[in-house]
């Protein structure tokens, strides 16, 4: 449904976290944005989100007159730590962190401590959000994002393999134990601190939990024990048969990826569906690395961009964030040369010219067709994240 | 007590004879002079002025440090009332040693720490026991120098470059030697020992000791010890290790001391190549401290706490083993013994190993700032290719901004200070008060992390974080105590003779240090800035706490970037890291010979 101005003028003013800003609609967000300078706090693991972040700045420079600065971090955890200390400081406006890339229980930390500005319904490229086929674009891990966070990119987890090594991959992660028993040391997964080894076992523990649908409630004591006990007797199995046995971990996805193109490892996870397709075509991975789905289909979900309600730049960083939404940055976003990302828009309701951007992208080799992406399986509520990364460290430090 | 009244342009005043003339520096036993002519003013007002110089060298350093360390002392026992932390209680040290493996993280920074400081300590002793006054001992003095210049983070990516299973070392064998068509399944870097951590340490730790070995060898005579034993029939290198090594360690024992406290609490190397999982002490503080949930804040001040502990430990037993080793020395060199010089020889290899990995290092992180395609096991990349520079130059403008912004502060900063201090020094004598400036050398024994921690949480509750003032200060902590280090030693061998011709000129005191004592130490004056430049532009934890996340310099950048990212654009950075004080250093070697050209004296001054 489409946003009137007089809707959205009384969703800025219900806002309790709007309090400055004055009913005056998108135009006046718009010109008291201009000459703002937003600081966009993202992980900077990846090179080719650090580029595509880089081409947005251009971008909002040229088209809105901000200064779009990118925070590299670590680990989001950092901005959240930022924010949430700030807040216990006392600072309420001014503070270092005007947009941050989150998802996750990163995203739930803040949101439940109120820490976030409800802006995302009020974007004028919001409208165009796919929100019924793509239900991650507004329920992130089974938390409703009610406006707190705005959509950007869509994610699923995928499997690559080089072709030529390994032509016969495991198609479910049961097998996987067995194939890694028979291959060791050639399969890796990220450390369970970072966020795309801990969705490897949340992608084990949807395919062996005795009853996936306790997934989408939050986690208790007894529940977690009950679903995990599957879990923990496959990974036993699994794990002297990884990469370095099982003692070392890579730290991230890139890191991953890295031994896949030295030929250190032949199989790995991504949440890249067009991660194949982007490595060749950048010449990061061999040219007969190939992506799949698993059987029964794979974890996806949504990447949000949040607005603390103590941001110094708040109007900048609402323009930033419908630019992000904007059919040009995702048409570019959805370019395999360039990150490869799925969007997060539905394309029946653009207008033909931006339809036509993303008919004129390039097919390249390696990458997935929606077809065989499938339906992704829903994220389980952030609890179970937590608790599998706190578990996982446990049994790997002893 | 021989006085002279002296009266030049209408002032009359008393200049002691040389029999009573010498400060005593700070602790050494060098005989300086007072300089001759000092304004009359009302006693008190001498004494308190002439000691500001040092308090303020003191005052800027010991601040930060003492603040620092009292607010990460009270989180350790629950006190931090900005985060709820009203009640003193023990709950962070039960958090803290209910963390499975602690005991294996304890394990790995000790094995790192202690051991990164014996292997250089041996490497550079053994080395100059065996090569000493030869040619091979000039070459590695001349290496030295630019690996010294690296920051530890660049050095770091070039052992990675080298010693990761797919990295250099294992290409230039395969698959001719080792029959490797792809990487190993070894674990090379990043075991669960510290080994590979140890290693990296060293690399950059063992020049530095050679040069304040050779340092601590100008006040050695070595020539004459080494011919008196040589007569009693004792081969040159068991000689040397004998009776010229204890000489020189008194002087050697600081430096030691602050490479192990180095070693113990560094966090930018072990996150590159300590292991991940237990992790080194330093980099578990520095990860729950960044943890979203901000209960977290109190276990990493109490993690801080331990790895204090542990330095002061370490410390400890160091001075207890120097003891031992003293008595064992002290009865192998009197018990006629000439064997062990072919043990010695073999030994003296450790260094220029140690030196040439460094410098393979560097070399290999270059060549991937340009390498196109590189598979293994090739041993040179398929083409050159300038991408990844072309990528990186606009995304750096702003960090390498920071980080020359802020050396260039920092290092200027404390300049000024150590000029004016050692100045004050050498004309008040004791009144000034010099002996307090051995406090200004405490950042370099106390762990970074023991007062960094303190200072960010000091900062957010004065709310003062993430501006330059804070990153610049932050910086002049660490860069003062090596600028002073550097500069003491020139300051103090100053021939008195100059400043006394000037005095007797007319020339004020002022005026001497402007127009002579400046001008004369001009070389080793940019030599402690290029010093003073390096040490900021390797400081990644000052720049993390103290910028609050807000400044960005190339120090941080790459260890963001080293978890997982391209070699490539890893390659940039560390070469663009490493190029500042480089740079420095450059200058630091060719102004004077620009400027004293027609001066020899003064260009080997």
């Amino acid at each position: 449904m489409m946003l009137t101005r007089r809707r959205l003028a009384a969703l800025a003013a219900a806002t309790p976290f709007a309090a400055h800003a004055q009913p005056a609609g998108w135009d006046g967000i718009a010109a008291r944005a201009r000459g703002q300078a937003v600081a966009f706090h993202a992980w900077a693991g990846d090179e080719r989100t650090n580029a595509f972040i880089a081409w947005t700045a251009e971008r909002v420079q040229t088209l809105h007159g901000i200064t779009l600065r990118h925070v590299r971090l670590r680990d989001t955890g950092e901005a959240v730590a930022r924010v949430v200390a700030e807040r216990a400081a006392g600072r309420d406006t001014g503070g270092a962190v005007d947009l941050v890339w989150i998802n996750g229980p990163n995203f739930l930390a803040l949101k439940q401590q109120g820490f976030l500005m409800r802006f995302a319904e009020g974007l004028p490229s919001f409208a165009l959000v796919d929100a019924a086929g793509k239900p991650a674009t507004v329920t992130d891990f089974t938390v409703p994002v009610e406006g707190f966070a705005a959509p950007w990119r869509m994610a699923q987890i995928v499997f690559l393999h080089d072709g030529a090594r390994q032509p016969s991959p495991p198609r479910t992660m049961r097998a996987m134990a067995g194939w890694a028993a028979a291959n060791r040391g050639r399969l890796a997964h990220p450390t369970a601190r970072n966020f795309l080894g801990a969705t490897f076992l949340k992608q084990a523990l949807h395919e062996l939990a005795p009853d996936p649908a306790v997934l989408q409630q939050p986690a208790t004591d007894a529940a977690f024990s009950a679903a995990a006990v599957p879990l923990w007797a496959w990974y036993d199995g699994l794990r002297p048969n990884l990469w370095r046995g099982g003692r070392q971990f890579p730290e991230n996805g890139p890191a991953t990826r890295n031994l896949l193109s030295d030929g250190e490892i032949d199989l790995m996870v991504s949440f890249n569906p067009a991660e194949a397709a982007t490595g060749i075509a950048t010449g990061l991975l061999p040219a007969t690395v190939r992506a799949y789905v698993l059987d029964g289909g794979t974890i996806g979900n949504a990447s949000f961009v949040a607005i603390p309600t103590n941001a110094s730049a708040p109007d900048g960083a609402q323009v930033v964030a419908d630019f992000l939404l904007s059919p040009e940055a995702q048409a570019r976003s959805q370019d395999a040369a360039v990150l490869g990302n799925p969007t997060v828009l539905d394309l029946a309701r653009l207008a033909p010219a931006d339809r036509a951007r993303f008919d004129a992208l390039p097919q390249v080799p390696g990458m997935l067709t929606p077809a065989e992406l499938g339906h992704p399986l829903p994220e389980p509520h952030p609890s179970w994240m937590t608790r599998i990364t706190a578990a996982w460290e446990q049994r790997t430090s002893a | 007590m021989k006085r002279f009244t002296v009266g030049v342009r209408g002032r009359t005043s008393t200049v002691l004879g040389p029999e009573q003339g010498g400060f005593n520096g700070t602790g050494s036993s060098q005989a300086g002079e007072q300089d001759p002519l000092t304004p009359t003013l009302s006693r008190r007002e001498r004494e308190r002025g002439r000691a500001i110089p040092v308090a303020l060298a003191v005052g800027v350093v010991l601040l930060p440090v003492g603040a620092g360390l009292l607010a990460t002392l009270l989180p350790a026992f629950g006190l931090l009332p900005a985060l709820g932390g009203r009640a003193f209680s023990l709950e962070p040290w039960r958090v803290l040693f209910a963390q499975p493996g602690l005991a294996a993280s304890v394990r790995v920074t000790l094995v790192a720490g202690l051991g990164a400081t014996v292997l250089s300590l041996a490497a550079v002793a053994l080395f100059c026991a065996a090569a000493h006054a030869s040619r091979p001992f000039r070459w590695a003095q001349a290496a030295v120098a630019p690996i010294l210049a690296t920051p530890h983070v660049a050095l770091a990516i070039g052992v990675l470059a080298l010693a990761a299973p797919s990295g250099i070392a294992a290409r230039l064998f395969s698959p001719w030697a080792t029959g490797w068509r792809q990487p190993p399944d070894l674990t090379t870097v990043g075991d669960g020992w510290g080994v590979s951590l140890m290693l990296g340490l060293a690399l950059k730790e063992a020049p530095y000791l050679l040069l304040m070995l050779v340092a601590a060898l100008n006040g050695v005579p070595t020539a004459r010890l080494l011919a008196v034993a040589a007569g009693l029939g004792q081969p040159a290198p068991v000689a040397w290790l004998k009776v010229v090594f204890p000489a020189a360690y008194r002087q050697l024992r600081l430096p030691v001391l602050a490479v192990l406290a180095y070693a113990l609490s560094a966090v930018d190397v072990a996150l590159l190549l300590g292991p991940s999982s237990p992790p080194p002490l330093s980099v578990l503080v520095v990860r729950w401290f960044f943890d979203p949930d901000l209960a977290r804040v109190f276990p990493a001040a109490a993690a801080a706490c331990l790895l204090l502990v542990l330095t002061a430990a370490a410390v400890a037993a160091w001075l207890a083993a120097e003891r031992a080793a003293g008595a064992a020395g002290r009865w192998w060199a009197s018990s006629g013994r000439t064997g062990g010089a072919g043990l010695i020889r073999l030994g003296g290899w450790m260094l220029p190993t140690l030196l040439g990995a460094a410098v393979l290092s560097l070399v290999v992180a270059a060549l991937w700032s340009v390498a196109g395609p590189w598979r293994f096991p090739d041993a040179l990349p398929a083409r050159l290719d300038g991408a990844a520079w072309a990528a990186q130059v606009a995304g750096m403008a702003a960090p390498f901004r920071t980080t020359l912004g802020a050396a260039l502060a920092s290092t200027g900063l404390a300049l000024v200070l150590s000029v004016a201090a050692l100045e004050a020094a050498a004309r008040h004598g004791p009144a000034a008060r010099p002996r307090w400036l051995g406090l200004v050398y405490v950042p370099l024994l106390a762990p970074q992390l023991g007062f960094l921690f303190g200072v960010q949480v000091a900062l957010l509750w004065l709310g003062l974080d993430g501006g330059w003032a804070a990153l610049v200060w932050a910086h002049l902590v660490l860069v003062l105590p090596y600028v002073l280090l550097s500069l003491q030693g020139p300051w103090a061998a100053l021939d008195p003779r100059l400043v006394r011709v000037a005095a007797c000129l007319g020339a004020s005191p002022n005026l001497v240090l402007l127009r002579v004592k400046l001008p004369v130490l001009l070389r080793p004056v940019l030599a402690a800035a290029a010093v003073g430049v390096a040490v900021s532009a390797g400081q990644y934890l000052a720049t993390l706490f103290a910028g609050g996340g807000r400044m960005a310099t190339l120090a941080t950048e790459a260890v963001t970037l080293a978890s997982g990212g391209d070699r490539r654009v890893l390659g940039v950075y560390a070469v663009a890291q490493a190029g500042v004080p480089l740079l420095f250093y450059a200058v630091a070697l060719a102004v004077p010979r620009l400027v004293w050209r027609r001066r020899a004296a003064l260009r080997g001054a």
